[in-house]
């Protein structure tokens, strides 16, 4: 049985900044991911990341893929981890296709769309449900569509799509927008929009796809004709599967200042973690300091060959 | 084989696809639904669903980037 030093799980900022440093110390490691770049991969522009004063959110993954690239890292893509658990000296992840070992993990997991939770959502993923306006967004050019969401994230796709649709519904839960007042003008500016608050999406309906959805806005209930559905009403942390270690109530796990969870050589970093601030650059150290934590971990601990 | 691409510019899972794609030497052309009316219309039409990317290989077509089923693809 091949028991590494290292597993690292996830690949955004965090877990591609934490293989940097593990690389560098030559630990016997390995990346297990579903996907590269995570998150970053999904933001528009980037005018906050030291050393570049304006980058998109691709083009840094890609930096960031190539940086990692340069050592020769081992990824294991796409798998996700279901369970991690320790045994005695070792760890063990259970992924959706295979087992591995190691003697130290870090969770660098990120976060993942929040889903709405109502009839006609799973059932029309795809046909008019989209989690990822930056993507899919010009497939609904022509077609009226509802944002359910009201910040930074839901005003972003509301902007990118007044030009190429008709019609563009916003449905927020709040009793007013909490994205930037910038945004928020020239969304005002635009004839297309209209924006419900105090309201929540009940259900979604359709044929083969999208045909509109019915909302409750100030307990009134309405439909929208639409074909398409665009969620953005925040993130959840990708933490479900590591059932042994603590969490908030947001359902991100606790680490200390070193990154250390409440399970001895189990770290943690990025978005998935409580620390406060979600910023690529803030992943990034989080990243860098979880593996050196590891490291100090693994060179402090002194294991039998076999368990 | 004749692979096609459709995609939107701002898509990050288009472009791991075409990268991807690139990796293995396979020839492809890219069909960017965002400033193509028709081809979005097409694409919705044959992979039934309106997300990207899909890939279409030898005219079946393969919805996201999913490696494994892009592989068994190639590979046939």
């Amino acid at each position: 049985m091949k028991i590494y030093d290292l597993i690292i799980l996830g690949a955004g900022p965090a877990g591609i900044t934490a293989a940097v440093y593990a690389a560098r110390k030559r630990l016997d490691f390995v990346v297990i991911t579903k996907d590269i770049g995570g998150q970053a991969s999904w933001s528009g522009d980037i005018e906050n990341y030291t050393g570049y004063q304006f980058i998109t959110g691709p083009q840094l993954a890609i930096k960031f893929q190539e940086h990692m690239d340069s050592f020769g890292i081992k990824v294991i893509m796409p798998q996700s981890a279901i369970e991690i658990s320790r045994q005695e000296e070792k760890i063990k992840v259970i992924t959706d296709r295979e087992e591995y070992f190691s003697r130290a993990i870090i969770v660098a997991t990120g976060k993942n769309p929040r889903l709405l939770s109502v009839e006609g959502e799973k059932e029309y993923k795809g046909k008019g449900v989209t989690y990822c306006a930056t993507c899919d967004g010009p497939v609904f050019k022509g077609k009226n569509v509802v944002i359910v969401g009201g910040g930074n994230s839901a005003l972003d796709a509301a902007l990118q799509m007044v030009n190429i649709s008709p019609k563009v519904y916003i449905v927020d839960i709040a009793p007013k927008l909490t994205g930037d007042e910038v945004m928020i003008q020239k969304l005002k500016q635009s004839s297309n929009v209209e924006v419900f608050n105090n309201a929540i999406v009940k259900k979604i309906y359709g044929a083969d796809f999208v045909k509109g959805v019915e909302i409750e806005a100030n307990s009134e209930i309405k439909e929208l004709a639409v074909q398409g559905v665009f969620v953005e009403i925040g993130l959840n942390p990708n933490a479900g599967f590591a059932s042994g270690l603590k969490k908030n109530e947001s359902g991100e796990i606790i680490v200390d200042c070193y990154n250390q969870t409440n399970i001895e050589g189990l770290f943690a970093a990025g978005d998935v973690t409580s620390v406060p601030e979600k910023q690529i650059i803030i992943a990034c150290g989080e990243g860098s300091k979880a593996c050196l934590s590891a490291f100090r971990y693994l060179s402090t601990h002194s294991f039998s060959s076999q368990a | 084989m004749v692979v096609q691409v459709y995609s939107t510019a701002a898509c990050p899972y288009c472009h791991m696809a075409k990268e991807y794609l690139t990796s293995k030497g396979v020839a492809y052309q890219n069909i960017d639904v965002s400033v193509d009316q028709e081809a979005s219309k097409k694409m919705v039409e044959i992979s039934g669903q309106m997300g990207v990317p899909v890939i279409v290989v030898d005219g079946k077509p393969i919805v996201g980037f999913d490696k494994m089923a892009i592989d068994a693809a190639l590979g046939a």
